[in-house]
């Protein structure tokens, strides 16, 4: 079943590509947005801080199998925080992001990685670690191999990237989606779904007052 | 050259239709509350202190018979200088960022305005870098600090040059300092926006909530992102007057058959908790759909809307589909509204629909594309995108006619707000102009012509003296200001113009907008009933849509 990757495998016109739900974590302004943009529209202009969360869809064929990705861009600023917890839930993926130069950035993406696994079961999600903005390579903050060792210590995935540039974006939402697809394989995509839906179903969280 | 004078009182008689219009109007203060003081509990004790400080006679029009004076406010700094400072006066460019207040870049600025916490600490200033400020805050502190202590509170200081407007919104103290000829009245109201876009992303009760916890707490943390907005929405008060001016919105002129098929549209494609449905292009308004029970219970301000309007105009809103809490502060300052916000088949045209539901945004998402659909059916894109496209405003894509279209020459720029419309229409109040053109197509005409509608709306408003029409020579044009019971209109006129050729202007201005309309108003906005948003309602859906 060598495929090229433009081209769904056959079969795959027979039912809807498995959608899988990714979400886009990290401080304000590491390019979260921007990463996002250039992956599903492959197009970079300087944009305003996101507003709450943004949605993207896009559809990813792969060799073995297409998947459709659910992407939600969430807002870094801490004052939209509470709304974009709200769509952690039922995530199946999630790009750390941080931008290399900023120290900063790349402590509160190991900090967002903490509030993933309170939320979610160990293997649960799949998590990658972006190191965005690699075109600012004079001004890097936190080198690569930095990166790569945490990274490997919490067994997350790691690229580092320029959204600018389009250096290496759709690699890394393509890695992303090969361990999703690999993950399916091993537990079985029907123990999977129902798992899922289980997890939606159960009593949904308790409203927090609309103010916070 | 006030070679006419500046005669106040003498109505047009000789032309019919203002005549007719005359009768009515009796007392200028039916203007739909323009200068009403906004339903906002936190500025009442404020409004109480003194009487109205109103605001000194605008040097513009200090050839017309002065008897106003600026009577009675509260505090003891107020010897109103009259203005003689030149209101069209070279400006410095939107540079300045200096921040220092010992840079000249930055004291020439023509209207400043800050935000700060109550324990003095900036939050945001409009030029300048908020840190090299504080010292400067601190002043501010200190004054608003000494009136309090004697039992009062400072409304404003009038400076030989400046305006100083204090306002004191629970935790948060707004200050303007200006030498425009605004009033402080107008200068007040656009604090309050400022506020009312602070409290829009944040809601008044978490603001003070922080407050109250940490009273030096840093609100720029917060707000982080949100200095551009208001920096947007101050530049539009010197751009675009009429909007804060006349608290009303701006629709894209359209055909009438084809507002009421999209205002249909709105009202067929809605979802349980679903408040109000907008369509807007270039932050104007095609059409907007309410919810019934909010509508009674709690109209719709026009500054909400406004507020709205501006949010999804907002470049950070073009691309994808958006889900934001957004609150409306004149509606409910404490509570957030959940806001879907995607522009509609890549078009400049935007849908926001704003419900009561924080998870239904996949809800949301099929109304969108049940809106898209019915659009397309209705063959409404194409007409939208030939509206959006045809007047080319390259900037701001926004749909708007030009002046000439009234075919009354000399007629160079009007702002007409209707008064008369049908009492449910009052859910809607709307204003009507045209774009901006020569000579009033850079920064400093658009000062100086936003600067002469300030005062005019200032004289006709004045609590002390209100007038019903001005006539007004001014150095570069002449300008007619004029409120009854049925409409507030504001014309720019040539400056050559003769007062009998103003009026029959004014007379043709006045029948084109009543033959024009069901284009430039809308003239029944639609409503519709949706079951509110209940958990139990909606869990199933969100279980049945994420699991997708």
């Amino acid at each position: 079943m060598a495929q090229k990757d433009t081209t769904p495998p056959p079969g795959a016109a027979l039912r809807p590509p498995r959608v899988f739900k990714l979400v886009l974590l990290g401080s304000g302004s590491v390019g979260k947005s921007s990463l996002a943009l250039r992956y599903v529209k492959n197009d970079f202009k300087s944009i305003l801080p996101t507003v709450g969360c943004a949605f993207f869809t896009k559809v990813v064929h792969m060799e073995a199998a297409s998947l459709k990705f659910e992407i939600w861009d969430t807002a870094g600023q801490e004052k939209y925080h509470s709304v974009c917890h709200l769509y952690l839930r039922g995530a199946n993926a999630a790009l750390l992001v941080y931008d290399i130069t900023s120290k900063d950035s790349f402590v509160r993406a190991q900090s967002w990685l903490k509030d993933l696994e309170s939320e979610f079961l160990p293997g649960e999600v799949v998590v990658m670690l972006l190191g965005n903005k690699t075109d600012l390579n004079k001004e890097r903050e936190v080198t690569f191999e930095e990166g790569k060792e945490f990274a490997e210590s919490k067994k997350l995935l790691f690229m580092e990237t320029s959204a600018r540039l389009n250096h290496q974006v759709t690699e890394a939402f393509s890695a992303v989606a090969r361990e999703l697809l690999q993950r399916e394989e091993t537990v079985g995509p029907t123990q999977k779904e129902n798992a899922r839906v289980a997890l939606n179903e159960g009593p949904p969280r308790q409203v927090r007052c609309c103010a916070h | 050259m006030d070679a006419g004078g500046n005669t106040a009182a003498p109505a047009p008689a000789d032309a019919e239709d203002l005549e007719a219009t005359r009768l009515f109007g009796e007392e200028a203060g039916d203007s739909g509350g323009v200068q009403k003081d906004p339903p906002d509990p936190g500025d009442r004790d404020l409004e109480e202190t003194g009487s109205k400080a109103k605001d000194q006679l605008p040097s513009l029009l200090s050839s017309l018979p002065q008897s106003e004076t600026p009577s009675g406010t509260c505090e003891p700094w107020s010897p109103t200088a009259p203005r003689n400072s030149p209101t069209g006066g070279p400006e410095n460019g939107p540079g300045g960022q200096g921040g220092d207040p010992s840079d000249e870049d930055w004291r020439s600025q023509r209207k400043h305005v800050f935000v700060l916490s109550e324990a003095g600490k900036p939050i945001y200033s409009r030029y300048g870098s908020v840190e090299a400020l504080s010292a400067t805050m601190g002043v501010m502190t200190a004054l608003v600090s000494f009136v309090q202590s004697a039992g009062d509170a400072i409304r404003a200081i009038y400076a030989e040059d400046h305006k100083l407007v204090f306002l004191q919104q629970g935790p948060l103290l707004l200050v303007a300092v200006s030498r425009t000829p605004q009033s402080a009245a107008q200068l007040r109201g656009e604090l309050l926006a400022v506020h009312a876009q602070i409290v829009s992303t944040l809601t008044r009760a978490s603001v003070a909530r922080i407050f109250a916890h940490k009273q030096n707490y840093d609100l720029r943390r917060l707000l982080a992102g949100s200095e551009r907005t208001l920096d947007r929405l101050l530049d539009s008060v010197e751009r675009d007057p009429g909007v804060l001016l006349l608290g009303a919105v701006r629709c894209v002129p359209l055909a009438r058959p084809l507002r009421e098929a999209l205002g249909a549209l709105l009202q067929r494609c809605t979802g349980p908790g679903l408040a109000l449905s907008v369509l807007a292009v270039g932050g104007r308004l095609i059409t907007a759909a309410q919810e019934r029970t909010v509508l009674t219970e709690c109209r719709l301000d026009p500054a909400d809307l406004q507020l709205l309007l501006d949010w999804v105009g907002a470049p950070a809103f073009a691309a994808g589909e958006a889900w934001a809490p957004v609150c409306l502060p004149r509606f409910n300052p404490d509570g957030f509204f959940y806001a879907y916000v995607a522009r509609l088949d890549a078009m400049p045209v935007c849908l926001l629909l704003l419900g009561t539901d924080r998870e239904a945004f996949h809800a949301m998402a099929a109304c969108r594309r049940l809106v898209e659909d019915g659009m397309r059916a209705l063959g409404a894109i194409r007409a939208l995108a030939e509206v959006a496209g045809l007047y080319n405003v390259p900037s701001a894509n926004a749909p708007a006619y030009s002046v000439q279209a009234v075919g009354a020459p000399g007629l160079r720029h009007f702002l007409y707000k209707p008064l008369d419309i049908p009492d449910h229409h009052r859910q809607l109040p709307q204003f009507t102009s045209p774009e901006l053109e020569a000579p009033y197509s850079r920064e400093e005409e658009r000062h100086r012509l936003s600067d002469l509608y300030h005062c005019l709306h200032a004289r006709l408003h004045s609590t002390s003296r209100p007038l019903r029409l001005i006539y007004h020579v001014a150095e570069k044009e002449t300008l007619l200001a004029w409120v009854t019971s049925k409409f507030e209109l504001y014309t720019c006129l040539s400056p050559l113009v003769t007062k009998a050729g103003a009026i029959l202007v004014v007379t043709k201005l006045l029948r084109w907008v009543k033959k024009e309309e069901d284009r430039l108003f809308i003239r029944y906005p639609p409503k519709y009933s949706t079951p509110p948003a209940t958990s139990v309602d909606q869990a199933p859906h969100n279980g049945f849509f994420t699991g997708l």
